[in-house]
């Protein structure tokens, strides 16, 4: 990765299309999150209307087979995803650059001990292990479960940066720190993660992602958090009551759609990034 | 053979702009010349060597002719040029040593390469066979991927490869940059060999380095900011250079068996212009020791002796 | 001296290419038997922790299973001393532990408690063929397809700027919802396939006609919602894998020696599909998670429904069993695609030189 001048990359970033739609999309849903509960008058899970009644002027999303209002079961449920997405997917690249960075400049022994951890942990059914856990945890927040997939979903991010570092590593600059004597974390630190920033950014978003995916995953088979309300909650309380069988497609196609837009505007933010620090992959 | 370049102009389109990294060049190369192309890094030697084989975007022709034996290379359409590469104009890249496919058996990418270019193989191997050991390579190497080659056997093999249907144009881009010194020699030696047996008629051999062009090189072409500087016969460049870029970049040639506690070892100050908005004028003033008002004025390149041009105005006549 | 006029030894004529071979059997048994005791080890672990899940879980499965049944005080200890034994929680952890692996040396996988009496090898193995007729042509097609289409979409820009932002959309549907939407629209509004089950529920299992029509039927719209979700994925690696490759060094020496556009393509491909090979691996765990959710969306009878059920009644061991399958048949998976790997990428063989 190649150190470029703030200004550059400020000037690139403008330009890319990729990287505005991305981002304009992801803001609408910010705001969205903010701004929703205060657009409604009613909590998410008080049973405030008619049943089952479709979108109106009272009830923008229409209301749930209980009476609940969908609108504002959303936008909770926005805030949800988003905490997940910073909170999970922050600890996971987080592990995953304490892993990835370690076994990545020492090679060798440690490298390979390291690997085998991340092959073990690839291969446990995180289920498995989330069953154990919410049994025990009867009531739990999204805190937890961002905990539990940061921790479950690093092995990804260890990887890539692990690749990452290995290249880096070869490279002259950090020749030079390691003759002058400065120890392994500190070149770590100071030569090898500053080179790597945009790369880390990468992963984060990519991170961010994939725990919303899997957040949704968990919420809909009924293991996700206890005390609040979720987009995979809401989809998998309408399956639980027949919303397909009846038609209420007001209930569980705005969720579906929040989760694909947000994932996909993440996705698509990464590409037009990845642009924008790599002069090759630019468009003319 | 002949080439004749008359005025080429090769700009790279960049977000900000054109970037003039060749302009208005004019030279001509003889039958069986071997013409070292030299300057500092970005001067704009590579994009010429490019341009005359593979001019894809970003870079952008904007003028100019080039006769290849008196016929015309349509060098800024990339399909209309297709039948002279290889055939033709070849090139042996600066990327070298991964030029090679890495999943594929040697053998067998040349075999498809061949094929698709309407060659057939089978009567060509004894050719190559026969370059493999000129080269000193083992046939063994067409049954090897190019993972199992060191970096200078991948180098030759390209060498051969690139001059395998015995191209009249030969572009050589700085293929002893990444080489030792002894390794740079046998190479360089090569080249001469290819050209002694008539493998190909004539070479551009791109450097920045002088000391490898005063080894090989019939005749020196000396490029500074995407336009030409200088060029003569390789004995007039070393010994009697014209061009004050020339001057100081002969001058700044360690030499073996000088102390330098004695001469010192001096560079040429500054640096290059940007060519996304170049000066105005002689391109070099800006670091030139005997720049004048005239400079502000662009110089031609002109013949100022039996083939030896200038792009100076200190060396025409009217200003000596 | 000038070149050419030096006597001596030419410096080239020292090098000889040592030819490699093709494999050699030392070091790729070395290299095998190395990953396997990885894998063995990575085993040991997994199921080990699988085999916690009945025994950690707070309160007693057999009360779960007593709960259901009801039953009077005075009789509850002794069936509760019966139960124990049968699910072999009367003896110390480590015993338990030992008693597991044993067991399942010899394929038993302990009984259900949701469908007591059934063993659970019995119930799981009712399912698999689900699984597999769903998974493996979802998997495989959704591969395959994916790599052409993303190929395809490198070649023009017109066709990239289509292809990727529909690929990035796909790729960030949930399965879950994907299913929702596809029952819901096929299946309700227009009604032309079945939303629930693996078979219609007036039939049994057998080879007859109707029988495989009813079943394809209830196939259709599971397979469609996982075909559809790997496949944006696949589609979207396959063009940034080929775009990359275009861009390599090899690729622009081809093109300044004339080659056809085809070959250089042809090439780009056979380089790109080498690390979406290894992307399958990774892979297979989202694909696991995400069948699993689309069976419980269908009610399609696979491991992921019996996963279901069995948290809902607490059926520890049944659950036991459906993570051993699978853990099982992820390992597997991932060796079958790492000897693959070393068959299809010639760099790998000789990288074993390193070793």
């Amino acid at each position: 990765m190649i150190n470029l001048k703030k200004n550059e990359i400020l000037y690139f970033a403008l330009r890319n299309n990729k990287l505005k739609v991305g981002l304009a999309v992801l803001l609408l849903f910010v705001v969205l999150t903010i701004v929703g509960p205060l657009l409604t008058n009613y909590p998410p899970m008080d049973y405030v209307g008619p049943l089952s009644a479709p979108p109106s002027s009272e009830f923008w999303f229409g209301t749930t087979s209980f009476g609940q209002d969908i609108f504002s079961q959303f936008v909770h449920g926005l805030k949800a995803s988003f905490l997940v997405g910073i909170v999970g997917g922050g600890l996971g690249t987080l592990l995953g650059m304490l892993v990835g960075f370690t076994a990545g400049y020492r090679g060798g022994m440690v490298d390979e001990a390291l690997n085998m951890l991340t092959n073990i942990v690839l291969v446990i059914p995180t289920l498995a292990v989330l069953l154990i856990i919410v049994a025990y945890l009867e009531v739990r927040g999204i805190f937890i479960e961002s905990i539990f997939i940061g921790c479950t979903a690093w092995p990804w991010a260890a990887r890539a940066i692990r690749a990452q570092t290995f290249s880096l590593r070869s490279r002259d600059f950090v020749d030079l720190a390691r003759l002058s004597g400065m120890n392994s974390l500190k070149i770590i630190f100071t030569e090898i993660a500053p080179n790597m920033m945009s790369y880390l950014l990468l992963v984060f978003i990519l991170q961010f992602g994939g725990a919303v995916l899997i957040a949704a995953t968990l919420d809909f088979i009924g293991l996700g958090p206890t005390d609040a309300m979720s987009l995979g909650l809401m989809m998998n309380n309408a399956v639980l009551w027949g919303a397909l069988i009846l038609g209420i497609w007001w209930w569980f196609i705005p969720p579906g759609v929040a989760i694909t837009a947000i994932v996909g505007a993440l996705y698509i933010t990464n590409v037009g990034l990845d642009e924008v620090f790599n002069p090759k992959l630019r468009e003319m | 053979m002949s080439l004749q370049v008359e005025n080429l102009s090769v700009y790279y389109q960049t977000l900000k702009g054109d970037v003039r990294a060749l302009e208005g060049a004019t030279f001509t190369l003889a039958d069986g010349e071997i013409m070292g192309l030299a300057g500092e890094s970005g001067c704009g030697k590579t994009t010429f060597g490019k341009s005359l084989i593979l001019l894809t975007p970003p870079m952008k022709y904007v003028e100019g002719h080039v006769l290849l034996d008196g016929e015309a290379l349509p060098i800024w359409d990339t399909e209309r040029m297709n039948p002279f590469r290889f055939k033709e104009v070849s090139i042996i890249p600066q990327y070298a040593m991964s030029a090679l496919n890495p999943t594929r058996k040697i053998g067998k990418m040349i075999s498809e390469l061949l094929e698709s270019r309407g060659v057939s193989y089978k009567t060509t191997r004894p050719e190559l066979k026969r370059r493999l050991e000129l080269v000193e390579l083992s046939h063994d190497v067409l049954n090897m991927y190019p993972i199992e080659l060191s970096g200078g056997m991948k180098q030759r093999m390209v060498m051969v490869l690139s001059t395998l249907l015995n191209p009249s144009l030969l572009i050589a881009d700085e293929i002893t940059s990444a080489l030792d010194v002894s390794t740079q020699k046998a190479v360089a030696k090569m080249l001469v060999e290819f050209r002694d047996r008539q493998f190909v008629k004539s070479i551009i051999f791109i450097t920045h380095d002088m000391s490898i062009l005063y080894q090989i090189a019939d005749s020196i072409m000396v490029m500074y900011a995407g336009k030409l500087a200088e060029r003569a016969s390789t004995a007039a460049i070393i010994n009697a250079p014209r061009h004050p870029y020339t001057k100081l970049l002969i001058s700044s040639l360690p030499e073996v068996g000088v102390k330098y506690a004695e001469k010192k070892l001096t560079g040429i100050p500054g640096k290059p212009p940007l060519l996304l908005d170049p000066p105005t004028g002689c391109r070099f003033k800006d670091r030139c020791p005997v720049a004048f008002e005239k400079c502000l004025e662009e110089p031609p390149f002109l013949e100022v002796e039996q083939s030896h041009f200038v792009a100076c105005w200190r060396e025409f006549e009217e200003y000596a | 001296m000038k070149i050419g006029e030096e006597e001596g030894i030419h410096p080239l004529r020292l090098q000889v290419p040592r030819p490699i071979g093709y494999i050699q059997g030392g070091k790729v048994k070395r290299y095998f038997g190395r990953k396997l005791l990885i894998y063995i080890l990575t085993f040991f672990v997994a199921v080990t922790i699988d085999w916690m899940i009945p025994r950690f879980m707070p309160g007693d499965p057999v009360d779960a299973l007593m709960a259901r049944a009801g039953s009077f005080a005075e009789s509850t200890e002794l069936m509760h001393d019966y139960y124990s034994k049968i699910f072999g929680l009367d003896v110390p952890l480590w015993q338990q532990y030992l008693n597991f692996w044993n067991a399942l040396l010899h394929g038993d996988l302990g009984i259900s408690v949701y469908v007591f009496p059934l063993p659970v090898t019995t119930v799981i193995m009712r399912a698999v063929p689900f699984d597999i007729l769903l998974l493996v042509p979802a998997i495989l097609l959704s591969w395959f397809a994916g790599n052409w289409f993303g190929a395809f979409a490198a070649r023009s820009k017109r066709l990239d700027n289509t292809i990727l932002p529909l690929g990035y959309i796909l790729t960030a549907t949930p399965y879950m919802w994907l299913a929702m939407l596809l029952a819901w629209a096929l299946g309700i509004v227009f009604n032309i396939f079945p939303i629930s089950g693996g078979y219609s529920y007036a039939m049994t299992p057998s080879l007859s006609w109707a029988f495989i029509w009813s079943y394809l039927q209830h196939w259709f719209l599971p397979f469609l919602s996982l075909f559809l979700v790997g496949f944006g994925g696949w589609a979207i690696g396959m063009r940034n894998m080929i775009i990359y490759e275009l861009e390599a060094d090899y690729s622009h020496y081809l093109e300044a020696l004339g080659a056809p556009r085809r070959l250089v393509r042809k090439y780009a491909f056979r380089n790109a599909v080498l690390p979406q090979l290894t992307g399958l691996a990774l892979a297979l765990g989202v694909i696991v998670a995400g069948a699993l959710v689309t069976e419980v969306v269908f009610s399609y009878p696979g491991i992921g429904y019996l996963i279901l059920q069995a948290i809902n009644t607490r059926d520890f061991f049944l659950l036991q069993g459906c993570f051993l399958f699978i853990i099982l048949g992820v390992l597997l998976a991932n060796f079958a695609i790492d000897i693959a790997y070393v068959f299809v990428d010639p760099r790998t063989r000789i990288g074993m030189q390193g070793e």
